[in-house]
């Protein structure tokens, strides 16, 4: 390394590290989705973040390298003349492979630890019923309340076996209540995107999709469909999902099993298979 | 198709002198693919099937493309064969001269090169129309100004069209015209089977843009059942236009990896092979083991529909979890078919251009082959919510991760070659740049989607969107069109106008940044992927993405005026090496003739030596002469 190169390189890092600076501190400024409706959202919304984080000073260094190279290492005469013949430098890309795989494991290690703490955990038990237990709405130990999601094309219902299996086109979930979703379709594939509360989870025929969530604030949230699904798959949306408090939500069940009207759909059964299969017209 | 024996001639004989009653040529494919859409449709409809005349559509399409095959001439070798006449011994060259070649089939590499180039060009341009009324369509929330059918038929052939686009538009072009160059041979290894990889794509083009006839397909890309299982015969044209595209991919796969292995001329040893074709037989690697599973997953959706087989129908035992594994089995090495062979133009600009050696030789190639390594044990992270075992996900999560590390390589080797270069900034390099910074958005974006917790929000919305055009619009399009400034003048013989370029090349770069920056921040706010109507709150975002996107288009149509005023307007030969580069195709003189060697060059230098005063040439072209007959692009017929 000689002194040019010294040169370069200290400009470099001076200016990387100084607009790298600058640059965190207005990535975490930035507001970040889902939000803190649920436990999940919470760590959904820190990892974006952290992620920004990093990948902030890593953007900045890229982008500084190409525009100095483009202004200080550019053709000066009028005559083509070359660079000078460097081959490689070894230490330098077996730095460099380590520092990337580093800051990969790093990622690995953080979004495996959000996955066991079950952030965004799904599980697949396909045909397996696993509903229909009746109880009452299980705020602490063991017992989740579980919500069947039932997409249809092209609107998602939700029955509750916890109270009879009654349903609602709406979803109303009680705050400070582990949730246990059951994600099932009646025809093709849909997937329910409870935005604020951090929960996707594909609804395929057939298959009964497990997915948790845990609520810790009251508040709206809307629900959309994140799956293709047909000609009115935009218009598969409910923003009228609400997470309310738990008197709230007993007396909202109470009533909705008083006036229990099936809306759409066959007897309650924990999964559903398109029926009969259909072919194109 | 009546074919005359040929009489005894010479001992080589001239293809001119294969006697063929009825002309094999383009006209002929055209009308023989009518009659055998006719055939085809009689023919499956006849079987009185439950199946909502999808037999009929999809022989037809099938027979079709055959005809169209025979018509252009593929079948006049193997029916001689079969019939005992007499047939040239080796790839006979054209029946065709002049303008006209280009429009038929042609065992010319060079030839086929120029046919690819413009066919994808054409390509784009139809899948660039679908993208304009998408944007046009999205104006407005809600009512759509398109209906929801017809807006997702328009998602759906804007992108098959542009993956097809994105499959072949490095290796077609520019594989098929340089690589023989680049390695010193005078032919790919199966001239025939490169034909074969170009003239199924123009058939694959006008079955997909025939579907809205029978009422289009909202499936989009993926094709999900049983979402397909709904639709009209308008999706049989994603099957066989899709399987043409998959056989193109293995057809042209196969032939660049036996030419890279086989065919390169003495001197050219591996580890002076140059980084584009390390890219291309990369991407090769992947087409010639990847596509297959596509074509036979395509195959089978075509029973589904039509034999009553229940491959992906839940109902009656199938699985649609069968068929998302089997595409995205196929669909992410896809993905690195499209960006290996750009990494591949890029490094391999970036010496000529910065005037200094490819720093890391060596490490570049470990990148591009640790992707295709990884590249096979990433297709679950398309699938984290789909309710697949919770126990794969973080298995999943960290291959996907491990990809930024051969990534990274390939940015360190950019960085290392940039570092005190002598850059000269003409117009392949400033997309090269441009690419740089495109794709590194693109791959940062990439990281947020791996991480399944941040997967929860962001799959399936507009982020997921914005990163992969992020990736393929600004990565791999911006590395076509450096390959095609570059190039050209090789190529076609015009240099393309540079003033212009520059422009071009500043237009694009804002337009295609502001276009899709912001669908990074539709997709954080729960915009979901193809939608035709969306909250009225998004609406100044939708609207200015539409506008920087008619802007994106427009500076497309301006490259195509550039393009087309170069070529066939401007008379002035390009000089045979415009760009002072190394590089051996640039030693060759422009126009290039029907042989690339007259005796086969013995390489003795590496294309990147610059810096170098006793740096030897990169190869003697007046080599050995007798190393023709050993097997070296061996051709007996004169030109």
């Amino acid at each position: 390394m000689n002194r040019t190169d010294r040169t370069h390189a200290l400009r470099l890092l001076v200016a990387w590290a100084v607009l790298s600076v600058i640059g965190v501190f207005i990535a975490l400024q930035v507001h970040l989705p889902p939000g803190d409706q649920s436990t999940q959202s919470v760590d959904e919304t820190s990892l974006l973040d952290l992620m920004l984080v990093i990948s902030t000073p890593v953007f900045i260094g890229v982008v500084l390298f190409i525009l100095y190279s483009a202004f200080a290492f550019r053709q000066t005469g009028a005559v083509l003349e070359d660079g000078p013949p460097n081959h490689g430098n070894f230490r330098l890309q077996v730095a460099w492979v380590a520092i990337t795989a580093v800051i990969v494991l790093l990622l690995a290690v953080i979004g495996i630890s959000g996955l066991s703490n079950s952030a965004a955990a799904t599980t697949f038990a396909s045909s397996q019923a696993t509903l229909g237990t009746v109880g009452s709405a299980g705020t602490a130990s063991g017992h989740r309340l579980q919500v069947q999601v039932i997409g249809q094309q092209w609107w998602f219902t939700y029955r509750y076996p916890d109270f009879g299996g009654v349903e609602s086109a709406h979803l109303m979930l009680p705050v400070d209540t582990n949730i246990e979703f059951h994600v099932t379709s009646t025809d093709v594939l849909h997937s329910f995107w409870a935005y604020q509360l951090g929960v996707k989870a594909d609804a395929n025929p057939g298959v009964d999709n497990i997915t948790y969530v845990s609520t810790v604030n009251t508040g709206s949230f809307e629900v959309r469909c994140a799956e293709l699904c047909g000609i009115w798959h935009g218009h598969m949306a409910d923003p009228n999902g609400q997470v309310v408090s738990q008197a709230d939500f007993a007396t909202w069940i109470a009533q909705v099993q008083k006036d229990d009207v099936g809306i759409s759909l066959p007897p309650y059964s924990p999964i559903y298979f398109p029926h009969p299969p259909v072919k194109g017209s | 198709m009546a074919i005359a024996p040929i009489v005894d001639g010479p001992s080589i004989i001239q293809s001119s002198e294969r006697r063929i009653v009825v002309p094999t040529n383009i006209l002929t494919g055209i009308v023989l693919a009518v009659f055998g859409y006719w055939v085809g449709e009689q023919l499956g409809n006849s079987f009185l099937l439950n199946d909502a005349q999808n037999t009929g559509v999809l022989l037809g399409y099938s027979f079709a493309s055959i005809m169209f095959l025979v018509g252009v001439g593929f079948a006049n070798y193997p029916l001689a064969r079969l019939f005992g006449w007499r047939v040239t011994p080796q790839p006979a060259g054209d029946d065709h001269t002049g303008a006209w070649r280009y429009l038929n089939l042609s065992l010319d590499h060079k030839v086929i090169g120029v046919q690819y180039l413009v066919a994808m060009l054409m390509a784009m341009l139809f899948g660039g129309i679908g993208a304009m009324l998408i944007r046009t369509s999205l104006l407005v929330p809600d009512p759509p100004i398109v209906a929801p059918d017809k807006y997702l038929t328009l998602v759906s052939m804007h992108s098959v069209m542009m993956i097809f686009v994105a499959s072949a538009a490095i290796v077609g072009p520019f594989g098929n015209f340089f690589v023989p160059l680049m390695i010193g041979t005078n032919r790919m290894a199966f001239p025939r089977l490169e034909a074969l990889s170009f003239w199924l794509v123009p058939p694959a083009i006008v079955i997909l843009l025939a579907a809205p006839i029978f009422g289009g397909f909202q499936t989009g890309w993926t094709g999900y059942t049983p979402l397909s299982e709904q639709a009209d015969q308008g999706f049989d044209s994603y099957i066989v236009g899709f399987t043409l595209i998959g056989l193109a991919l293995v057809v042209s796969g196969v032939n660049m990896l036996t030419t890279v292995i086989r065919l390169r001329a003495p001197g050219m040893t591996w580890i002076r092979l140059p980084i584009f074709v390390w890219g291309v037989f990369s991407a090769s690697i992947l087409g010639t083991f990847a596509a297959p599973i596509l074509a036979a997953a395509l195959i089978m959706q075509g029973f589904d529909r039509t034999l009553n087989t229940t491959f992906f129908i839940s109902s009656a035992g199938g699985s649609p979890y069968l068929w998302e594994n089997l595409f995205w089995f196929f669909g992410h090495p896809e993905v690195y078919i499209f960006i290996l062979p750009a990494f591949g133009i890029i490094l391999e600009l970036l010496p000529h251009f910065a005037r200094k050696p490819l720093w890391g030789y060596r490490t570049a190639v470990v990148g591009l082959l640790g992707v295709t390594l990884l590249s096979w044990f990433v297709w679950q992270h398309h699938l984290f919510m789909s309710g697949i075992a919770p126990a794969l996900r973080p298995f999943f999560m960290f291959s996907t991760e491990m990809i930024s590390i051969p990534t990274g390589i390939v940015f360190l080797v950019a960085f290392g070659t940039l570092w005190r270069a002598r850059i000269s900034m003409s117009v392949p390099m400033l997309f090269c740049l441009g690419f740089l910074f495109n794709f590194l958005i693109g791959g940062l974006s990439g990281v947020f989607l791996s991480d399944v917790p941040s997967d929860v929000t962001l799959h399936g919305s507009y982020f997921s969107m914005a990163h992969f055009h992020f990736t393929i619009v600004g990565g791999e399009i911006f590395a076509i069109i450096a390959a095609i400034y570059y190039w050209f003048p090789k190529m076609t013989g015009r240099m393309l106008n540079q003033t212009l370029g520059k422009i071009h090349f500043w237009w694009m770069m804002i337009a295609f940044n502001m276009a899709f920056m912001p669908l990074f921040a539709a997709g954080l706010l729960d915009m979901p992927r193809r939608v035709s109507t969306y909250a009225v709150d998004l609406q100044t975002l939708n609207d200015w993405v539409s506008i920087w996107a008619f802007i994106l288009f427009a500076s497309m149509l301006f490259f195509a005026f550039n393009v087309i005023w170069s070529w066939f307007f401007t008379f002035k030969v390009a000089p045979a090496n415009p760009w002072q580069v190394r590089s051996i195709e640039w030693m060759l003189p422009t126009p290039l003739g029907r042989r690339n060697f007259e005796k086969i060059p013995v390489f003795t230098g590496s294309p990147y030596d610059y810096g170098n005063p006793g740096a030897k040439p990169v190869a003697d072209l007046g080599g050995p002469s007798d190393l023709g007959r050993r097997g070296f692009g061996a051709e007996p017929v004169p030109s």
